[in-house]
């Protein structure tokens, strides 16, 4: 995508977007919702029209160019299947219009269906189906065109967490199997990490990052980034020099990324909650930066034990302690405890501030814990 | 407590069963009766099982009985020709003019059927511009007329059938997921294609029930012939009610009325068995 804008009246969904997608690769759309995550899709597909710039498959530019004209095909959130017609009907449908041979037709069917092992469903209506039967009969419907780009619109969203976990795995196998580039949208950081090759995070019609899950999640661009995946740990610092900031109520802390900025600058310093450690300030490990706080609340996640602990005013960090024995468990510092967080100096990462006002106070992330991403 | 709470759902059924008997059943059976019998008004009806009255009446009206199913059969067509893309435009294209245009098309309603038939002969009548403009165009000839011809007939009744076409294919239409619509274009269906294999097939059922809607009275109809038709263009509803009012042959006039009602009730059976059981009954079951 080239300047790609679009507006709707006054309101800008997308705006001065600059996208390059490679061939095979499964891209995932991150943001909340009315980012314009999936107005952006939907002008791939060719259901919106960019007011402004260039949509290139494979070379071409498609803008312009109705959907039915386009080698791209959508699994839509809420599937849209034809309830008129049968499974084989569903998925042959593409293929039908594209005029392939019948017995051409009826063979690439029968492979899709089996694929997403719905062989015996075949003659069935969707509507006899499950909301996870229903979901793998959009996918076939929508793969067995062989299409450049597969577009997926939040097309878990609908279906409980277990179901999802299962899909996520079998979405990311299919995508390996067929090489087909996949451009995913989702507002779920967890399935964006576990699924993805690379990311762009959304927000207000910009892309805040666009990069690999590990830098994303590590090394977030933006203080919106480091707040919408995975749980927020800002610490407002200042640039001390070239190689050193100073942390607020705490320590001066030697970083190779203060260069990137000019001495007396705020930024801020992040570090991810599970790779904090919390202990008792006389018992702490003198050689690593750490700061000193209160300990709000503590609460009991089965793999983990995820603590809130007060630095200032208005700072909040939160840790997750992993529950390796029940014994070093039961001597966590309760609540009122003083602490003291430590952290590794590579594990630390400078953020500048967003430019929107809702970055670093979007409530919805703070919630989610992210498990078994390092 | 869990007698009483059994009996609600006849408690509830019990004013329309009663109405329904009174006003239908009773009033059927001596409708049923009357068509048997022989007799006049001035020396009374004796029940002699006089099935020729059946025998006689169509052999007698078959002319009238089959202009009848003709003329409401090319009145449907029109008002589905019509009905359709007025229906589509309503549901999708009208934005907030969708309540105002609604409206528009019941609006009718707010006079009486006789009134809005009678001003239609005013508007074909011979001396009035709508037909002096026709005759300029050459698409009626000078010496011609449009008032006393099939052609008038047909467009009262379209004229007047039209609302019961619009409202179930407007509903059906409303009804219909967009989304489905998208999923057509982006499977290489164009608009014109997405049309017929998709919007078509799944407003079928609000076709059926716009045409049995509209083909039903029209058939039986006998306003518009009245007063927009000739003697030519009587349907099988003029004879009824001539028979009934005029000439007071009341079994003759109950013979015919049964033998469309029976005609009619075929057909339906008929037609929902081929043309719509699924769409009809099926495709509303399934969506619930």
């Amino acid at each position: 995508m080239e300047g790609v804008t679009k507006k709707f009246g006054d309101f800008t969904a997308v705006s001065e977007m600059d996208l390059d997608i490679a061939d095979g690769e499964f891209f995932t759309m991150l943001g909340p919702s009315g980012c314009g995550k999936t107005t952006t899709l939907r002008m791939v597909a060719g259901f919106e029209q960019p007011t402004t710039g260039k949509v290139l498959i494979d070379g071409t530019d498609v803008a312009g160019q109705p959907a039915y004209k386009r080698p791209t095909n959508t699994v839509f959130q809420s599937y849209a299947l034809f309830p008129h017609m049968t499974l084989e009907e569903n998925v042959g449908f593409g293929l039908k219009r594209k005029k392939v041979p019948k017995a051409e037709i009826k063979q690439r069917v029968a492979n899709e269906l089996e694929r997403v092992g719905l062989s015996r469903e075949a003659k069935r209506k969707p509507n006899q189906l499950s909301g996870g039967q229903q979901q793998r009969v959009a996918l076939a419907r929508a793969l067995v065109n062989l299409p450049k780009v597969l577009l997926l619109d939040e097309p878990l969203g609908a279906l409980d967490l277990k179901l999802r976990k299962g899909l996520q795995v079998q979405l990311k196998q299919i995508q390996r199997d067929v090489g087909i580039t996949f451009v995913y949208v989702t507002h779920d950081q967890e399935e964006a990490l576990t699924m993805s090759d690379r990311i762009a995070v959304m927000n207000e019609g910009r892309i805040e990052q666009c990069a690999d899950p590990e830098t994303v999640y590590d090394r977030p661009a933006t203080t919106f980034v480091a707040g919408f995946i995975g749980v927020s740990n800002l610490m407002p610092a200042e640039v001390k020099g070239s190689n050193e900031i100073q942390v607020v109520n705490g320590p001066l802390v030697p970083t190779p990324d203060a260069a990137k900025y000019s001495g007396g600058e705020k930024c801020f310093a992040v570090v991810r909650p599970e790779k904090l450690t919390v202990s008792l300030p006389e018992n702490a490990p003198s050689d690593q930066p750490g700061v000193d706080g209160i300990v709000e609340s503590s609460l009991y996640l089965g793999t983990s034990t995820q603590m809130a602990v007060r630095v200032t005013e208005d700072v909040m960090m939160t840790v997750l302690v992993p529950n390796a024995s029940e014994d070093a468990r039961q001597h966590l510092p309760g609540g009122g405890a003083k602490v003291r967080l430590n952290w590794l100096p590579e594990h630390m990462h400078l953020v500048a501030e967003s430019e929107s006002a809702t970055a670093a106070t979007d409530p919805t992330p703070t919630e989610k814990v992210t498990e078994g991403v390092n | 407590m869990t007698i009483r709470r059994r009996l609600i759902p006849y408690w509830l059924l019990a004013p329309g069963l009663i109405w329904l008997v009174l006003f239908f059943v009773i009033p059927m059976y001596y409708m049923g009766e009357l068509s048997l019998k022989t007799g006049s008004l001035e020396t009374g009806y004796q029940l002699t099982w006089a099935f020729e009255n059946y025998t006689d009446s169509i052999s007698e009206y078959s002319t009238q009985f089959i202009r009848a199913f003709w003329y409401a059969g090319v009145a449907t067509f029109f008002c589905l020709l019509i009905g359709y893309p007025l229906a589509y435009a309503i549901a999708f294209k009208a934005g907030r003019w969708k309540n105002l245009m609604l409206f528009a098309v019941v609006a009718p309603f707010f006079t009486t059927y006789l009134i809005r038939t009678i001003a239609w002969k005013t508007i074909l009548d011979d001396s009035s511009p709508v037909v002096s403009f026709l005759k300029t165009i050459h698409l009626v000839p000078q010496d011609g007329r449009v008032l006393a011809t099939s052609a008038a007939v047909i467009a009262g009744l379209t004229y007047n059938f039209l609302p019961f076409m619009v409202l179930p294919l407007f509903t059906a239409l409303e009804r219909l997921d967009q989304r489905l619509l998208e999923a057509g274009k982006d499977l290489y269906a164009s608009a014109t294609q997405t049309f017929w294999r998709i919007t078509l097939p799944l407003t079928m059922p609000g076709i059926i029930a716009g045409i049995l809607l509209t083909f039903i009275p029209a058939a039986g109809d006998y306003v518009n012939a009245t007063f927009l038709g000739g003697t030519n263009q009587a349907m099988i509803g003029n004879v009824i009610q001539s028979k009934y009012l005029v000439v007071n042959d009341y079994p003759d006039a109950a013979a015919l009325s049964f033998t469309l009602m029976a005609i009619i009730l075929v057909a339906l059976l008929f037609y929902i068995k081929f043309a719509g059981s699924e769409a009809l009954m099926g495709e509303e079951e399934e969506t619930r």
